[in-house]
């Protein structure tokens, strides 16, 4: 049972987590693929920014919500400011609540698949690009995506 | 029998003389008896821990302590009534019970049940140690959750983590030890279904504790090394998920709750059929029951982390499946009324704790019910309302069984009576003490009271002042109980080898107190046929 507790369960619970859409973990799509889309269906996706205490970089979404329909890609983005002289270095981490729509939000690009760099009092445009799928429930009607960034060392 | 083995026998028929008799010891009745004194002794820590969150809860405001060193008594309450009260104590009433009720001389192997007891006096010195190191004690709850108990912890959390690791490998061993004992020990014409109750759930809980306490180990060293070695399996920026740690922890952490619990319903399955002069109501089927709850209780972990984030069917799945506990459950709680129903009774001190046992434990299993629907948690959830509930379940629960153990086999342990007066006047001092401190809380909790928290809003002023005065009537209780025991030890009426009259079982069969080594002869078909729970 030790073994399984810090072998076997924590990457049985990423990959859980990652089909399930558990704990708010979106997918990702690899290319603009095409979907059924029904255009008189609306989602209203709200974006947050978080930090981690002590991370000295203001972040903030560019748009603070969008309406979109399910099928179609769209984009937006995120602005960062290093307030400080020296680089920092960041991992955004998303989720997405509802926990039921996470399975159906996909990104195509996005700031959090790398960490990112910020040069001394940088200011940078983050781009995401992402696309809910129709399979989406039909009873959900908000989506939230948020990000929370931690400072990393190197 | 030869000369030789017998001059063999007498030389290794008493105890060793001196202190060395109890750190070399390999017998099961001063094992236990060791496990008892370090329990009860741990209980009055941890209680006195207790009374400082009361008095600092006795009035709004801070009064006495910063919020910081508040967190460290919780913290260190919890901790060290779980680890080292509570679980001790029933390892110890196993340790003398066990053999004397399967009819072995000993319990299986008994040096490792030398070692499983003498870690835990370094374990708990350890854990208690951290009050007194730079950053103090742990002070992060004791479900220790990260990233509170990785990234922002003081570092006398790495002690705490060495302290869990010890009780654990204490805790297996003791498991082992008995699974052992009771499958190749007992006597060779008991068969599972003649072992009474307590043996039976002490053998369920030590396949829960197995199962459990590694995942727990898991847990911690899973913490040690996120904060030592740079991992981040807690840790989101590298890609972990602090998330995960909730769900691990109570993946041991719901056992937990019942191998906390289970060996308490075998008491009280020994106490109700004693004072009621009936055979147990439905022995196979409490022993079925048991054997659902244990396997249930690794099955509804999520209902502690409903507010985590779940998908619906993940909580429908949760709540259901807890729900489905309080079958098994009110099937124990009916047989013991049963039990009861027509019966002879008499209330003697271990009958009146066992009532009040199954009455408490339910207002406690019923509190639990309302935890466990997903919707109305959302309410509840850290709040006193929780705070009561478990409380309920684990000192009118768990510990009640205890005390309840206590007056009833006392007299097989010291060959003495205790004094029936006082211990009654103790049982209903501490049975209404009791209900004043926890009963205000559930009211507390609906109201909207968080836990872990030194100071509140006005408005439960009133309710906690009531259950801080009721709490240090209980704390005090334990003084008049401290008297009543040592008081039978020294003092007690010598007593006949069975001082209860509907007692059965193997043990009331031997000495009025239980000879250093017992049953070095099988007891035979007829007597455990004489002595079993069920006719």
């Amino acid at each position: 049972m030790f073994i399984f507790a810090v072998v076997i369960m924590p990457p049985i619970y990423d990959v859980f987590c990652e089909i399930t859409g558990f704990n708010g973990t979106s997918g990702r799509v690899d290319t603009e693929q095409e979907y059924a889309v029904k255009e008189d269906r609306k989602v209203d996706v709200s974006f947050f920014a978080m930090t981690m205490g002590g991370f000295p970089v203001q972040f903030n979404p560019k748009i603070k919500s969008m309406e979109v329909v399910p099928g179609k890609f769209y984009t937006t983005s995120y602005i960062a400011k290093n307030n400080t002289d020296q680089v920092v270095i960041g991992q955004a981490v998303p989720s997405v609540a509802p926990t039921d729509a996470a399975l159906h939000f996909k990104k195509l690009e996005c700031f959090c698949f790398n960490r990112q760099v910020f040069q001394p009092n940088e200011e940078l445009e983050m781009t995401l690009r992402f696309v809910v799928e129709p399979e989406l429930d039909e009873r959900i009607q908000d989506i939230s995506l948020s990000y929370n960034f931690f400072k990393l060392d190197k | 029998m030869t000369t030789a083995t017998a001059s063999h026998d007498d030389h290794h028929h008493g105890p060793e003389k001196g202190l060395m008799r109890w750190v070399k010891t390999t017998n099961h009745k001063d094992i236990g008896t060791l496990y008892l004194w370090f329990a009860f002794s741990m209980l009055l820590i941890g209680g006195a821990l207790a009374m400082g969150i009361r008095m600092e809860l006795l009035q709004p405001g801070l009064q006495l302590m910063d919020p910081h060193f508040f967190n460290q008594l919780t913290t260190m309450h919890g901790l060290i009534m779980v680890f080292g009260a509570i679980m001790p104590a029933f390892v110890g009433l196993g340790n003398w019970l066990i053999p004397m009720m399967v009819g072995a001389p000993d319990m299986a192997l008994p040096r490792m049940n030398n070692w499983s007891f003498w870690i835990l006096p370094f374990a708990g010195g350890i854990l208690l140690s951290t009050f007194f190191m730079e950053g103090g004690a742990p002070a992060f709850g004791w479900t220790f959750y990260a990233p509170l108990s990785t990234t922002f912890a003081p570092d006398s959390t790495d002690f705490f983590i060495f302290a869990v690791h010890l009780l654990g490998f204490s805790s297996i061993m003791g498991a082992i030890n008995i699974i052992a004992t009771v499958l190749n020990m007992r006597a060779p014409d008991m068969k599972l279904m003649d072992m009474p109750l307590f043996v039976w759930t002490w053998l369920i809980t030590s396949f829960l504790l197995i199962g459990a306490m590694p995942v727990l180990a898991g847990a911690v060293t899973m913490m040690l090394t996120d904060r030592n070695f740079g991992t981040s399996f807690f840790d989101a920026a590298g890609g972990g998920d602090p998330v995960m740690f909730q769900h691990i922890f109570w993946f041991f952490g719901h056992p937990e709750v019942y191998i906390m619990i289970l060996p308490a319903f075998g008491v009280v399955s020994h106490i109700i059929p004693t004072f009621a002069r009936k055979p147990l109501f439905g022995y196979s089927s409490m022993v079925y029951a048991t054997a659902s709850i244990a396997f249930l209780s690794y099955i509804v972990w999520a209902h502690h982390m409903f507010l985590t984030g779940m998908p619906v069917a993940g909580e429908l799945y949760f709540m259901y499946a807890t729900m489905l506990i309080a079958v098994p459950t009110g099937v124990k709680v009916f047989n013991w009324i049963s039990t009861m129903w027509r019966g002879s009774m008499t209330f003697e001190t271990p009958m009146l704790w066992a009532i009040s046992f199954v009455f408490l434990f339910t207002i406690g299993g019923f509190s639990g019910l309302m935890l466990g629907i997903a919707p109305a948690d959302i309410q509840y959830h850290d709040t006193y309302f929780v705070v009561a509930h478990f409380h309920y379940v684990l000192v009118t629960g768990a510990l009640w069984s205890i005390i309840a153990a206590t007056f009833y086999w006392l007299p097989k342990w010291t060959g003495r009576m205790y004094n029936e007066g006082l211990a009654k006047v103790h049982f209903w001092w501490a049975v209404i003490s009791v209900n004043v401190l926890f009963f205000p809380q559930h009211f507390l909790g609906l109201a909207g009271m968080p836990r872990r928290i030194p100071d509140y809003s006005l408005q439960f002023a009133d309710f906690n002042m009531i259950s801080s005065i009721g709490g240090f009537a209980f704390g005090a209780s334990f003084i008049l109980f401290t008297y009543i025991i040592v008081d039978c030890i020294r003092n007690g009426k010598p007593t006949t080898s069975r001082p209860w009259e509907g007692a059965k079982g193997l043990e009331w069969t031997l000495a009025p107190k239980a000879d250093y080594h017992s049953f070095n002869k099988p007891p035979s078909r007829k007597l455990i046929e004489a002595e079993s729970q069920h006719s």
